[in-house]
C-alpha cells in the first residue's frame, strides 16, 4: 500500500522533474522566464510522433522497437536547436529584465502552437532539419578552411545548402508518410513499442512499464546534467558565468557562447521531457500548457539555481499529489476525526489536489520565502 | 490630457471630450447590434486593463492572475441575476441545480438575493481576495518574477476549483445571464444591452479618472518609488507591503467590476475567464498601449480586441501568429508601448531618422551607462 503510493508519487514527480529540469537551468542559471518551455516540450512530443511514423517505413521497420530511444536524441536536438534560435533572435536582447522575457517567450509559445496547427509536420521537420544544418555546418569545418575563405561566404553558402536539404527532406517525408503531409489541429497518439507495454512486478506490486521508462529517462537526464555541469570544462564555464558574469568575461570566457549553450541545453531537456509526456497521453498543440505552471511551482519551491532543490521539490509535490488526489490518506489512516475526513475527501480529486498543493506551497513560502535550498548571501535584494 | 511633446490646448481637449461623449451617446444608433455588443465588451475589458496598468505600469508588479478577480466579479453578477430570476424553477433555486439533484441553495448564494449586497460584492469580494492574496505574498517580500509565477499558479488553482464544483456553481458550464431577468426584461434583450453599453462607457471614464487620482500625489509617488527602487522606499520609512496590498486590491476591485460588465454583455460567465492565456492577454493590452500611461491601457484593450475580432473573422488561423509577433515586437522594439512611444522621443527620432527633421545638437551625454549595467547584473 505504502509502496504503491510511493511509486505513484515518484512517477508523477519524475514527470515533473524531467520537465522542470530544463526550466531550472534556464531560469536558475540565466534568470530567463521561459514560458515557451511547455511548447518546447510539445515539440519534443511531436518529434517522438514523427520518429515513430518514420520508423514504420519499410527501410527502418526492423528497428521499430528502438524508436523511443532514438527519439530521445532527436527530441533533444530539435528542441535544443529551436531554443538556440530563440536565444539568438529574441532572448539575447532581454537579459537582465526577466519580466520582459516572460512576455516575449509567451509570444513565442503562441507562434509555436499555431505553427504546429497550421504547418504540415513533414515540412515542419524539413524546417528543423535546415535549421540544424544552417546553424551547425559552419562550425564543422576546421579552422584552416575558415581562414582560407571569407567566413561570411561559408556561412551564406551553408545556409543555402541547409534550405535545399530542408525542402528536399520535407518533400521526401511528406510523400512517403501520408499522415504527416497535411496540417491538422487534432491530437495525435504515440504508441509505445511492444516491449514497453504492460506491467512489471516488483515486490508484489504491478508497475506500468511506461512509467518505469519515464523514471529511467529522468534519472539519466539528471545524472547527465549533473555530470556535465560539475565535471566538464563547459559546465565549469557555465557555472562561472552564473556566479560572476563580468569576471568570467574578463578571464576570457565567451559569455555569448555560454548563454547559447545554456539555453540550448535547457531547451533540449524540455524536448526530452516531451518524449516522456508523449508516452503518457495523446499529443496536441496544447500539451505544453498543462505542465508549465507545475514546472514553475517546482522551481520556486526548490529554490532557484539549485538542482538538488528541484529534485526534492518535484518528488515532494508528486508524492503529495498522489496522497491527496487519490485519497490515499483516507485508506492509510482510516479512523481519523470526521471534520478532517470530510476536508480530505473534498480534495480527493486530481484537480482539487492541485488546489490543496498550491495552498500548501503558499503556506510553505510564508516560512521559507526563497524555497527549500536558498542561495546564501547578504543582499538587500533577494 | 498631457502629452510630453505634443501638448494639447484646453480647447482641443474640450473638443476631444465632446467628440467622445457624442460618439458614446450615438453609438447604439450608428453601429449594428453585434458590433455594439462587441464594443461594449471591449470597453469593459478596458477597466481591467486600467487595473493592470496601476499594478504593473506604476508599481512594477506583473500579475498574471487578474483573471481570478475578473471572473469573481462576473460570478457575483451572474449569481445575483440567476437567483432573482429563479422563481419559476423548482425549490426557487436556479435551474442548473436540478441537474445535479441539489435541493437546497448552498449557503453562499443566500446573500445574493439582495441587490445592494450584490452591487457591493461585485467589487468588494475581488478586492478582498486580492488583498489577502497580495498581503500573504508581499509580506514575505516575494516579488518580481516569483510574484508573477505565484499569481499564475493561483489562477490555475481558482480555475480548477471553479471548474470542478458542479454542485456549487455549475462547474465548467458556467452561469448563463442572457436569459435571466433584470427590471422585468431579459438581460439579453436589446434595450437592456444598450443601457449596459452606456453604463460601461460611463464606468470606463470614471475608472480612468479614479486611476488618475490614485497615481497622483504622494500615494502615486510611493508606488512609482516601489517600482523603481523598493529597498530605498523601505529605508526611507515607508512600508511597501501596505502600499502594494492596497494597490493590488484596487486593481482586483477594478477587475471585478470589469468582469461583471463583461459577463452581462457576453451572456455567460464560466471558468474560461480564468484561463492562463486570457490573463496574459490583459498584460499585453497594457504593454502594447503603453505601461504607466493609463490612457494607453484603455486604448490597448479596445483596439487589440477589436483587431482580434476583425482578424479572426477574416483569417482564423493567423491571429495567433499576429498576437505572438506583437508580443515579441512590443517587448523588443517598443518597450514603452505605442502611447509611451508617441509621448516620448519616438516621433522625433523617427522624423530625424527619415531626415525630415534636423537633429538637435545637445551636450555629449555623460557616460553613466557602464555603471548602471554593472549594477543591473549584480
Amino acid at each position: 500500500m505504502l509502496l504503491d503510493s510511493l511509486f505513484n508519487g515518484v512517477a508523477i514527480g519524475s514527470v515533473l522533474l524531467v520537465s522542470a529540469l530544463g526550466l531550472a537551468i534556464v531560469f536558475g542559471l540565466m534568470g530567463v522566464i521561459n514560458l515557451a518551455h511547455g511548447e518546447l516540450m510539445m515539440l519534443g512530443a511531436y518529434t517522438t510522433y514523427v520518429t515513430q511514423l518514420i520508423f514504420k517505413l519499410p527501410l527502418l521497420k526492423p528497428y521499430y522497437n528502438g524508436y523511443v530511444i532514438v527519439s530521445i536524441f532527436f527530441a533533444f536536438i530539435v528542441s535544443g536547436v529551436v531554443g538556440i534560435l530563440l536565444e539568438k533572435t529574441v532572448i539575447r536582447k532581454l537579459y537582465g529584465s526577466p519580466l520582459e522575457t516572460l512576455l516575449a517567450t509567451w509570444g513565442v509559445s503562441l507562434i509555436l502552437q499555431q505553427f504546429v496547427r497550421s504547418v504540415p509536420l513533414a515540412y515542419g521537420t524539413g524546417l528543423v532539419i535546415s535549421l540544424i544544418i544552417g546553424l551547425f555546418l559552419p562550425s564543422v569545418f576546421s579552422s584552416k578552411v575558415k581562414e582560407s575563405i571569407n567566413f561570411k561566404y561559408l556561412k551564406f553558402s551553408s545556409w543555402i545548402f541547409a534550405v535545399l536539404a530542408g525542402v528536399l527532406s520535407g518533400n521526401l517525408i511528406s510523400s512517403s508518410v501520408s499522415k504527416l503531409s497535411r496540417a491538422s489541429a487534432r491530437n495525435v497518439d504515440v504508441t509505445a513499442p511492444a516491449w514497453m507495454r504492460g506491467q512489471i512486478e516488483i515486490l508484489g506490486t504491478a508497475f506500468p512499464k511506461t512509467r518505469l521508462m519515464i523514471i529511467i529517462i529522468t534519472l539519466i537526464s539528471v545524472i547527465a546534467i549533473t555530470l556535465f555541469l560539475n565535471q566538464s570544462a563547459w559546465g565549469m564555464r557555465i557555472r562561472a558565468v552564473t556566479q560572476n558574469r563580468e569576471m568570467s568575461d574578463c578571464l576570457g570566457i565567451s559569455t555569448e557562447k555560454v548563454d547559447v549553450l545554456t539555453f540550448g541545453i535547457g531547451s533540449g531537456l524540455a524536448g526530452v521531457a516531451g518524449v516522456a509526456v508523449s508516452l503518457l497521453g495523446s499529443v496536441g498543440p496544447n500539451v505544453g500548457g498543462n505542465y508549465i505552471v507545475g514546472c514553475f511551482m517546482v522551481v520556486v519551491l526548490g529554490g532557484v539555481g539549485n538542482l538538488l532543490g528541484t529534485i526534492f521539490a518535484s518528488f515532494g509535490i508528486g508524492i503529495m499529489t498522489d496522497l491527496i488526489g487519490a485519497g490515499r490518506l483516507l485508506s492509510i489512516w482510516p479512523d481519523m476525526p470526521l471534520p478532517l475526513f470530510n476536508t480530505i475527501n473534498f480534495f480527493a480529486t486530481t484537480s482539487m489536489a492541485r488546489v490543496m498543493i498550491f495552498a500548501l506551497i503558499v503556506i510553505f513560502l510564508q516560512f521559507k520565502p526563497t524555497g527549500l535550498f536558498p542561495q546564501k548571501g547578504r543582499m538587500v535584494e533577494s | 490630457m498631457e502629452f510630453k511633446n505634443l501638448k494639447l490646448s484646453k480647447k482641443t481637449t474640450f473638443v476631444i471630450w465632446v467628440l467622445i461623449i457624442a460618439f458614446i451617446i450615438a453609438a447604439p444608433s450608428i453601429l449594428p447590434v453585434f458590433r455594439l455588443n462587441l464594443l461594449g465588451r471591449y470597453l469593459s475589458l478596458a477597466i481591467v486593463a486600467l487595473g493592470v496598468d496601476l499594478i504593473w505600469g506604476f508599481t512594477g508588479l506583473l500579475s498574471l492572475g487578474q483573471g481570478i478577480f475578473f471572473a469573481l466579479g462576473g460570478y457575483c453578477a451572474a449569481m445575483y441575476l440567476q437567483i432573482t430570476s429563479s422563481s419559476e424553477f423548482p425549490n426557487n433555486i436556479p435551474e442548473f441545480f436540478g441537474l445535479y439533484g441539489v435541493d437546497n441553495l448552498p449557503f453562499f448564494w443566500e446573500p445574493f438575493r439582495s441587490p445592494i449586497f450584490s452591487l457591493f460584492a461585485i467589487w468588494v469580494i475581488p478586492a478582498l481576495v486580492a488583498g489577502i492574496l497580495g498581503f500573504l505574498v508581499f509580506r514575505n517580500r516575494i516579488k518580481g518574477v516569483y510574484f508573477s509565477i505565484l499569481t499564475q499558479a493561483a489562477l490555475l488553482v481558482f480555475f480548477n476549483f471553479f471548474n470542478g464544483q458542479q454542485k456549487l456553481i455549475n462547474g465548467t458550464n458556467g452561469l448563463k445571464t442572457d436569459v435571466t431577468q433584470l427590471f422585468g426584461q431579459m438581460v439579453g434583450s436589446e434595450s437592456i444591452q444598450r443601457m449596459f453599453f452606456w453604463f460601461t462607457a460611463l464606468l470606463v471614464i470614471a475608472a480612468w479618472f479614479f486611476s488618475k487620482w490614485v497615481v497622483k500625489g504622494r500615494f502615486g509617488n510611493i508606488l512609482i518609488g516601489i517600482r523603481d527602487d523598493e529597498p530605498r522606499v523601505r529605508f526611507t520609512g515607508y512600508n511597501p507591503v501596505l502600499f502594494k496590498t492596497i494597490i493590488f486590491s484596487i486593481a482586483g476591485g477594478l477587475a471585478g467590476i470589469s468582469g461583471a460588465l463583461y459577463t452581462v454583455q457576453s451572456g455567460i460567465v464560466s471558468p474560461q475567464f480564468m484561463t492562463v492565456p486570457f490573463s496574459i492577454e490583459m498584460v499585453i493590452w497594457v504593454a502594447v498601449g503603453g505601461r504607466g500611461t493609463l490612457l494607453g491601457a484603455i486604448l490597448g484593450a479596445v483596439f487589440i480586441n477589436y483587431a482580434k475580432s476583425l482578424v479572426s473573422e477574416a483569417l482564423p488561423a493567423s491571429w495567433m501568429f499576429i498576437q505572438g509577433g506583437l508580443f515579441i515586437l512590443v517587448v523588443t522594439a517598443l518597450p514603452e508601448g505605442v502611447l509611451g512611444w508617441v509621448q516620448g522621443e519616438g516621433p522625433r527620432n523617427l522624423l530625424q531618422r527619415l531626415g525630415l527633421k534636423r537633429k538637435i545638437e545637445t551636450y555629449p551625454s555623460l557616460e553613466i551607462k557602464n555603471e548602471t549595467e554593472v549594477l543591473k547584473n549584480e
